[in-house]
């Protein structure tokens, strides 16, 4: 039933309107727009005298090679972490939904989620310590089946310490992942399976056909919200590595904070804006093409 | 072989693969949790002699005992008994938490509101920039928020860390889902029998929204009791730190103190875990509804 608005109820749900919305939206415009407008002004001038320099501050932060190199790292963690995620949550909750037990198993993938980082960060420190569990582990294996000896791999000093951060990442984010999985699974109507096996198909062409497609509109938000995430691995990061860790693993999140501390505001300005203006277009871009899907 | 055996053998490797789907997460979670826990009722001597190698930097691998030789509670007795610090930050997180959830559920949840129930002009752009807003990650508001904290002189006290959480807009989204699942034939009904908005608001749309908002609080909670990232740009003085702050602090020597402190930052957020485990996931599928 649709009733056409007459004058006086959209005047009044105008106002219903602005009157609910009007403290968040009040603490938004100060605490984070008009903030952000200044940082975007200041962007264009110098930290100390305020002089207008045009796009000078864009130009020393594209020639910077921190900063190039925390936008190559960002890009590469991104990269390879949010299709393994979407990959490895997609692995499991397949045959995790047809299991009796679905609740207890996704409860023991979501625990990691509740654990605070800090508490985390001892125990990821003793496994891939020099001398610690991994390659412990590691030697038993090699001894066993004599194919090596002693593993001594510093995990958190070399290269090696961007795939500890993957990996964490993972263990943190997989839970979410699998009830976002899970959810959109069992969204699917059963009868359009159980046709699909009448007509004679075989469970791939079930799964590619009917599941897969099914499953766009999760996927979408499961990208979305991974990449969210995947900007708050810095904590895992400073912790183990503290704030000039490892080339591999100097994140722009690393570079933002030396740059605070530093006070080179110019510089974080600068960056601020192009980080923020890249991640509007990402979501907006993401947001058509799904628009466009429905 | 005959399709028979395959048949059978296929249903192993099913059975195996659900064995291992079970016993994989298992071991993931429990074993930090089982290291943890050990080590925070180890005594200290037993502590240093299992973790040596990290201190004299030889070759030989750390080591560890499931059961301790000696079990002992000495280290919380002196963390809760001896380190009134601790309790000073125990107090700040739940202070701050605490005041954030508040702040979030008196600002939030009407704007929540507002989104899902009035169809304005605007309304749906509004809503887009909330989204973005959402999604912006702390580095790219960090300076922004600085500027203004400045010049409110709330740098270095608590409001700093508060206030710009209060209006995050996360939670306004996760809200919303739970409105938006209240049908508008019933806030019609209310209408027509002469409710008035806040009435409705009050009556109707906080009961049955409820499930929307307690995920948005148990997510809420998980966060800002991880909180890090905020506390370290905006928080000078470290008495004012939350937990999460201080655990880090702890060196290698004190392995004890940081197992037993990690146990006790733990405790608040498996109980909030257990507790509101539906609202957590409910939450999570709404944070994943689109608009």
């Amino acid at each position: 039933m649709k009733m056409r608005k007459t004058g006086a109820k959209v005047h009044k749900d105008t106002w219903a309107f602005f009157l609910f919305l009007m403290p968040s939206l009040l603490g938004v415009l100060v605490f984070v727009l008009v903030p952000f407008l200044d940082v975007f002004v200041r962007s264009f001038k110098t930290v100390v005298t305020k002089q207008f320099v045009g796009f000078q501050n864009y130009k020393t932060i594209f020639a910077n090679q921190a900063f190039q190199l925390a936008v190559r790292n960002t890009i590469r963690f991104t990269l390879v972490c949010i299709p393994l995620l979407v990959v490895i949550g997609l692995m499991i909750a397949l045959p995790v939904s047809k299991l009796k037990s679905a609740g207890t198993i996704k409860s023991l993938y979501l625990f990691p989620l509740a654990m605070p980082t800090a508490t985390i960060v001892i125990v990821w420190k003793m496994v891939f310590y020099k001398q610690g569990f991994l390659n412990l582990a590691l030697t038993l294996i090699g001894e066993w089946t004599g194919l090596w000896g002693e593993v001594h791999i510093d995990y958190l000093g070399s290269s090696a310490s961007f795939w500890v951060l993957v990996f964490s990442y993972i263990w943190k984010n997989a839970g979410y992942t699998i009830v976002l999985w899970l959810a959109g699974i069992l969204g699917i109507p059963n009868e359009l399976l159980e046709a699909a096996r009448v007509d004679g198909a075989s469970e791939w062409q079930c799964f590619f056909k009917i599941v897969l497609p099914n499953l766009k509109g999760s996927l979408y938000t499961i990208v979305i919200l991974s990449f969210l995430n995947s900007f708050k691995i810095y904590r895992e990061a400073y912790l183990v590595a503290g704030a000039y860790p490892e080339q591999d693993m100097y994140l722009l999140q690393h570079l933002f904070n030396n740059w605070f501390v530093n006070l080179d505001f110019d510089k974080m300005a600068a960056a601020a804006v192009c980080v923020g203006g890249f991640l509007f277009v990402v979501i907006m871009l993401l947001q058509r093409a799904w628009d466009k899907k429905e | 072989m005959s399709l028979h055996n395959f048949a059978s053998r296929w249903k192993d490797i099913k059975k195996g693969i659900t064995i291992c789907l079970i016993l994989l997460p298992t071991l993931l979670v429990c074993l930090p949790i089982i290291l943890l826990v050990t080590g925070s009722v180890m005594s200290s001597g037993e502590l240093r002699q299992h973790l040596s190698p990290v201190f004299s930097d030889a070759l030989d691998y750390i080591s560890w005992k499931i059961v301790p030789d000696y079990p002992t509670f000495e280290n919380y007795g002196r963390l809760l008994f001896m380190t009134p610090q601790f309790f000073v930050l125990f107090w700040n997180s739940i202070k701050m938490v605490g005041c954030i959830l508040a702040g979030q559920l008196l600002v939030g949840v009407p704007a929540a509101w507002a989104f899902a129930v009035y169809k304005v002009k605007g309304s749906r752009a509004l809503f887009a920039l909330y989204i973005v807003l959402m999604l912006l990650p702390f580095q790219v508001t960090m300076l922004s928020s600085y500027l203004v904290l400045n010049r409110l002189g709330m740098l270095d006290t608590q409001q700093s860390v508060i206030l710009p959480a209060v209006f995050s807009t996360f939670p306004v989204f996760l809200t919303y889902g739970g409105f938006r699942c209240i049908p508008i034939q019933l806030l019609e009904a209310a209408r027509i029998d002469g409710a008035g908005e806040l009435r409705i608001f009050c009556k109707i749309g906080l009961p049955l929204g409820k499930s929307g908002l307690l995920s948005a609080m148990v997510l809420g909670f998980l966060e800002y009791w991880n909180m890090m990232e905020q506390p370290m740009a905006f928080l000078e003085d470290k008495s004012l730190w939350p937990l999460s702050l201080y655990l880090p602090e702890i060196t290698w020597a004190q392995a004890g103190y940081a197992f037993t402190t990690s146990i006790i930052t733990l405790i608040p957020a498996v109980f909030v875990f257990v507790w509101g485990q539906d609202y957590l996931e409910q939450g999570i599928i709404f944070s994943g509804l689109k608009e």
